[in-house]
C-alpha cells in the first residue's frame, strides 16, 4: 500500500514536472497591428508621481516607444552593432564596453568598474535570439514579443547606438499615468484581459502555465485573438504595454547605490504589481525572462 | 436574560471565554481576508468576497488597507497573550478583570472599526475609534505593566526552583515586565511615527522600501516598529509556553537572565536605529542570540521533561533512543509548540542568517522582487507559528485528550510545517531553478502550501464549531470553564494560599 502511494506520488510529481516544459512550446506569430517603431509624444509639464500623488514637473518634451523594444527589432540592432564593432560575442555572450562609473562605497553597494559588460547571454533558455555565428535572428513566432535575457548595459547600449535613452523613471511613470491619479495605465481597475500578468489566463498560460509568456507588444489593444477578446490596455498618451508582460529598465544610475530600477510589473507579478507606481530593482548585469525595455528620445533632436 | 449574562460572564469575563473569543475572531478575518489574496485570489473567490461584502478595493489604498488589517489582527493577538499572562502571572483579581475588560473593548473597537473604514468605504469616525481602540490596548498594556511589578514581596519566588535573585525577586516576572515595558516603549515607536500621517509620514509597506539607501527617520523608525513588536510578541508566548511547561531547575535559571537581557538589548537596538542604524543592527543581532538562547533552554528543558514524565508513565528507566523518542512525541499539543521554535530556525532564522551570509552573491545581484518575496515571506510565516503555538495551547486549555488531541496536534504540527517549509522553498527557489522553468516548483510549493493551511485551517474550524456548539448544550464544557475561569499551571509565586485565594487571580488549578 505505502509502496503504491510513493509510486503514485513521485510519478505524479514528474507528470506534472514534465508538464510545462517551456522548450517543448512552439508558438506561431500573432499579428496585433501596432507598430514596434512607433512612437509617442509625452508634452512638458505636471505629472502626480507615486502613490501619494507627488505634483512633480518634467521641464521638457519627450518622445517614448509606443511598445518595448521587440526581439526584431533587438536581433537587427546585434547585427549592426557587431558589424560596427560596439559589441562582442565572448564565450557565447554578447559583451559591450561601459565606462564604469562613481562609486561611494555605500552600504550594500557594488562598484560598477570600466570594462565589458553583460549585454545578452545567448544560448540560455528564455532567450528568443538566435546566433549562428554570424547572423542574429529572433526566434520564429517570437518576433514582435518583448526583447528578454537583456541586461540594463544591453538595454543602454541598444538604445545610444541610436542615439537614444532609457526613459528615466519620472518620465516612464509621466508616460504611463498622464496626468491625472490612475492607477493603472488605462484607470483604476484591472481586468484579466487587460494585460499579461500572473493568472491572467491569457492563451500563452495553456502551454507555460500562469507565469504564462510574453505577449506581442501592443497585443491587448481591443483585437480578438483565436477566441479569446482583448481589452485596450493603452495608457493615456497611447502606449502600449506599460503595465505587465515585462518588467522595464529605466535609466537613472542614483548615488549610493548599484542597482537599477525597472518599472511597469510583468508576466510574474499579481495584478497589484502593475500599478504605475510600482518598481522593481536589480544589478545593471541582471537579466530575466520578465525583463525588457523601450527607449525614449528628445523630440528636438529627431523632430 | 439570566443565560445571556451568563454567556456573557463566560465570554467576556473568564480568561478561557475571553481567548475563545478572540481566536474566534481571527479565524473569522483570516477566513474572510484570506480570501482575497493568493490562490482565492487566483480562483476568483475574491471577487465573490468583494461582491458579498460591498467591500471597497481601490488600488490606490491597498497598502493603507493591508497596513490596518495587521494592526487589527495584531491587536487581537496581543490580547490572546495579555489574557494569557494575567492568568497565569499572578496578580489582583482587580488588575486582572481591568486589564482584560480594557483591552477586550480595545481590541474588538480597533478591529470592528479598523476593518470598517480600511474595506467598507472611509468613515473617519471610524478611523477614530480605530486609535481609540488602539489607544485603549495600549493603556491595557500599562495597566499590565503596573501588575506586573516585580519588586513586590509577595510575589517573590514561591519555590527555590524557579529564577530568582538573592532576595527572592522572581526572574520569570522580570523577564514578563521587560517585555511589556519594551512592547509600550515599541508601541509608541511607531504611534509617534504615525501620528505625522500626512504631516511628513506617508504610507508604505516596509519591504517595499528595502532598496532605497536613504530611508527618513520616520521610515526607519516604521520598519524598527514593526520588527520589534513581532519580536516581543515571540518573546511573551515563549514565556507563556514555559510557565505552562513549568519551566524551572537549572535551564529556567539560565534562560530568564538571558530572556531579560536579549529583550532589553534587542528593544534598544530597535529603538536606534533611527539615530545609529549601523550599530544598531549589531545591538539587534546580540539581543536575538540572547532572547533565542533562552528559547533554546526551555526547548531543552521541555523535552527532556516530555521524555522523563511519559517514561515514568510508561515504568521504564532505561529506555533506547527510539523509545525515547516515543516518549518525546507522545504528546503532540506539548511537542508542537516546543517543536515550532525549533522549526522556526529552519524557516524564518535560518533563512535569514543565509541572507546574510549570501548578501554579496544573492541579494545584492537578485531583483528587489525574489527578495521581497523572501522578506514578505519570513516575517508571514513568524507571525503564522505564534498562531500554531497559541492555538496548540488552547486546544490543551480546550482539554482535548486522546485521538480528538493527536489528530489536532499532528495535524496542526504536520499541516503547518509542510505550508511553511513549502512557502520558505518558494521563496529562495531562485536558488535551485531559474524564472524560465521556476512553474513546476510555484505550482507544487504553492500546492503543498495550500493542503497544509488549509488542514490547519479545517482543523480550526472543526474545534471552534464544537466550541460554538458546546455553548448550546446544558452542560457544556464552557460552564466548567466559567467555574474554573483560569488556565491550570504550576505558578512561580503563590501570593495567598490557594484556597483562600479571593483578592488573586490563581483559582486556576495548579498542576504536578
Amino acid at each position: 500500500m505505502k509502496k503504491a502511494l510513493y509510486l503514485t506520488l513521485t510519478f505524479s510529481m514528474l507528470i506534472f514536472a514534465a508538464c510545462n516544459r517551456p522548450d517543448d512550446v512552439k508558438i506561431s506569430y500573432i499579428e496585433t497591428g501596432v507598430n514596434p517603431d512607433s512612437w509617442a509624444l509625452v508634452p512638458a509639464g505636471v505629472f502626480m508621481k507615486g502613490l501619494h500623488n507627488h505634483e512633480t514637473k518634467i521641464d521638457h518634451d519627450y518622445e517614448i516607444m509606443v511598445t518595448d523594444v521587440t526581439n526584431a527589432q533587438y536581433a537587427k540592432y546585434l547585427n549592426e552593432a557587431l558589424a560596427k564593432g560596439t559589441i562582442k560575442v565572448v564565450d557565447n555572450k554578447v559583451m559591450g564596453y561601459y565606462p564604469g562609473e562613481e562609486f561611494n562605497g555605500y552600504l550594500h553597494e557594488f562598484e560598477i568598474k570600466a570594462g565589458d559588460k553583460l549585454h545578452v547571454p545567448l544560448g540560455e533558455p528564455g532567450l528568443r535570439i538566435k546566433f549562428d555565428g554570424k547572423v542574429f535572428s529572433p526566434e520564429k513566432g517570437w518576433e514582435n514579443h518583448p526583447m528578454v535575457m537583456v541586461s540594463w548595459f544591453g538595454a543602454k547600449a541598444y538604445a545610444d547606438f541610436y542615439g537614444l535613452r532609457l526613459p528615466t523613471e519620472i518620465e516612464w511613470e509621466k508616460a504611463a499615468r498622464g496626468t491625472d491619479t490612475r492607477a493603472y495605465p488605462w484607470g483604476d481597475e484591472i481586468e484579466l484581459n487587460q494585460a499579461n500578468f500572473y493568472a491572467s489566463r491569457d492563451p500563452f498560460e495553456k502551454p507555460f502555465g500562469k507565469q504564462g509568456s510574453t505577449t506581442p507588444v501592443g497585443f491587448y489593444n481591443g483585437k480578438k485573438y483565436d477566441g479569446y477578446q482583448t481589452k485596450k490596455g493603452l495608457s493615456p498618451y497611447g502606449l502600449h504595454d506599460m503595465a505587465g508582460n515585462v518588467w522595464q529598465w529605466t535609466g537613472d544610475d542614483y548615488p549610493d547605490l548599484h542597482y537599477r530600477f525597472m518599472r511597469g510589473g510583468s508576466k510574474i507579478s499579481y495584478g497589484f504589481g502593475l500599478r504605475v507606481w510600482s518598481r522593481n530593482a536589480a544589478a545593471p548585469d541582471f537579466h530575466a525572462i520578465s525583463v525588457g525595455f523601450r527607449c525614449a528620445r528628445d523630440p528636438k533632436k529627431n523632430g | 436574560m439570566r443565560s445571556i449574562v451568563n454567556y456573557f460572564d463566560y465570554l467576556f469575563r473568564s480568561t478561557k471565554g475571553l481567548i475563545l473569543v478572540a481566536i474566534s475572531v481571527v479565524a473569522i478575518i483570516t477566513a474572510i481576508w484570506g480570501s482575497l489574496s493568493g490562490p482565492a485570489a487566483e480562483w476568483g473567490i475574491k471577487d465573490i468576497t468583494v461582491r458579498l461584502l460591498g467591500m471597497t478595493l481601490l488600488p490606490l489604498e491597498r497598502e493603507g488597507r493591508i497596513i490596518m488589517l495587521y494592526h487589527t489582527i495584531a491587536m487581537a493577538i496581543v490580547a490572546i497573550e495579555v489574557y494569557l499572562i494575567t492568568s497565569i502571572v499572578p496578580m489582583k483579581k482587580e488588575q486582572q478583570s481591568t486589564i482584560n475588560g480594557t483591552i477586550t473593548v480595545g481590541y474588538l473597537t480597533a478591529i470592528i472599526f479598523g476593518l470598517w473604514f480600511a474595506y467598507f468605504g472611509h468613515n473617519y469616525l471610524f478611523h477614530g475609534l480605530f486609535l481609540v481602540g488602539q489607544s485603549l490596548v495600549f493603556f491595557a498594556g500599562i495597566l499590565l505593566a503596573k501588575a506586573l511589578w516585580p519588586w513586590n514581596k509577595q510575589y517573590y519566588v514561591a519555590n527555590q526552583e524557579y529564577a530568582h535573585t538573592k532576595k527572592g525577586v522572581d526572574l520569570e516576572r522580570v523577564a514578563f515586565f521587560t517585555m511589556a515595558l519594551a512592547t509600550l516603549g515599541s508601541a509608541m515607536f511607531g504611534a509617534v511615527t504615525g501620528s505625522y500621517w500626512s504631516n511628513g509620514h506617508e504610507t508604505f509597506l516596509a519591504e517595499n522600501l528595502i532598496r532605497n539607501p536613504h530611508k527618513t527617520a520616520l521610515q526607519l523608525s516604521i520598519i524598527g516598529h514593526l520588527h520589534i513588536m513581532l519580536t516581543l510578541v515571540c518573546v511573551a508566548i515563549t514565556l507563556v509556553i514555559g510557565r505552562w511547561l513549568n519551566f524551572k531547575g537549572i535551564f529556567h535559571k539560565i534562560a530568564m537572565p538571558l530572556m531579560i537581557s536579549g529583550t532589553i538589548v534587542i528593544t534598544l537596538g530597535v529603538w536606534t536605529v533611527v539615530p545609529y542604524e549601523y550599530i544598531a543592527h549589531k545591538f539587534i543581532y546580540i539581543g536575538a542570540v540572547l532572547t533565542m538562547s533562552a528559547a533554546l533552554m526551555l526547548v531543552i528543558f521541555g523535552w527532556r521533561k516530555l521524555i522523563s514524565e511519559r517514561l515514568a508513565e510508561l515504568g521504564l528507566e532505561k529506555p533506547g533512543f527510539w523509545i525515547s523518542l516515543k516518549a518525546l512525541l507522545h504528546d503532540p499539543l506539548k511537542f508542537g509548540p516546543l517543536w515550532q521554535m525549533v522549526f522556526m530556525n529552519f524557516t524564518v532564522s535560518g533563512v535569514g542568517i543565509f541572507m546574510a551570509v549570501k548578501l554579496e552573491k544573492i541579494f545584492r545581484v537578485w531583483p528587489f522582487m525574489e527578495e521581497r518575496i523572501t522578506l514578505t515571506g519570513h516575517w508571514h510565516i513568524l507571525s503564522a507559528l505564534v498562531a500554531t503555538i497559541i492555538l496548540m495551547y488552547y486546544a490543551d486549555i480546550c482539554g482535548l485528550k486522546g485521538k480528538k488531541r493527536q489528530w489536532f496536534g499532528w495535524i496542526f504540527i504536520i499541516g503547518s510545517d509542510i505550508a511553511f517549509l513549502s512557502m520558505t522553498i518558494f521563496s529562495m527557489k531562485r536558488l535551485i531553478v531559474t524564472e524560465y522553468y521556476q512553474q513546476p516548483v510555484t505550482d507544487w510549493t504553492m500546492l503543498l502550501a495550500d493542503i497544509g493551511l488549509s488542514a490547519l485551517l479545517i482543523t480550526l474550524a472543526v474545534l471552534l464549531l464544537w466550541r460554538l456548539f458546546d455553548l448550546f448544550s446544558k452542560d457544556g464544557l464552557w460552564q466548567q470553564e466559567q467555574k474554573n475561569p483560569e488556565v491550570d499551571l504550576n505558578r512561580t509565586s503563590a501570593p495567598a494560599p490557594l484556597s483562600s485565594s479571593n483578592e488573586y487571580n490563581v483559582s486556576g488549578k495548579e498542576v504536578a
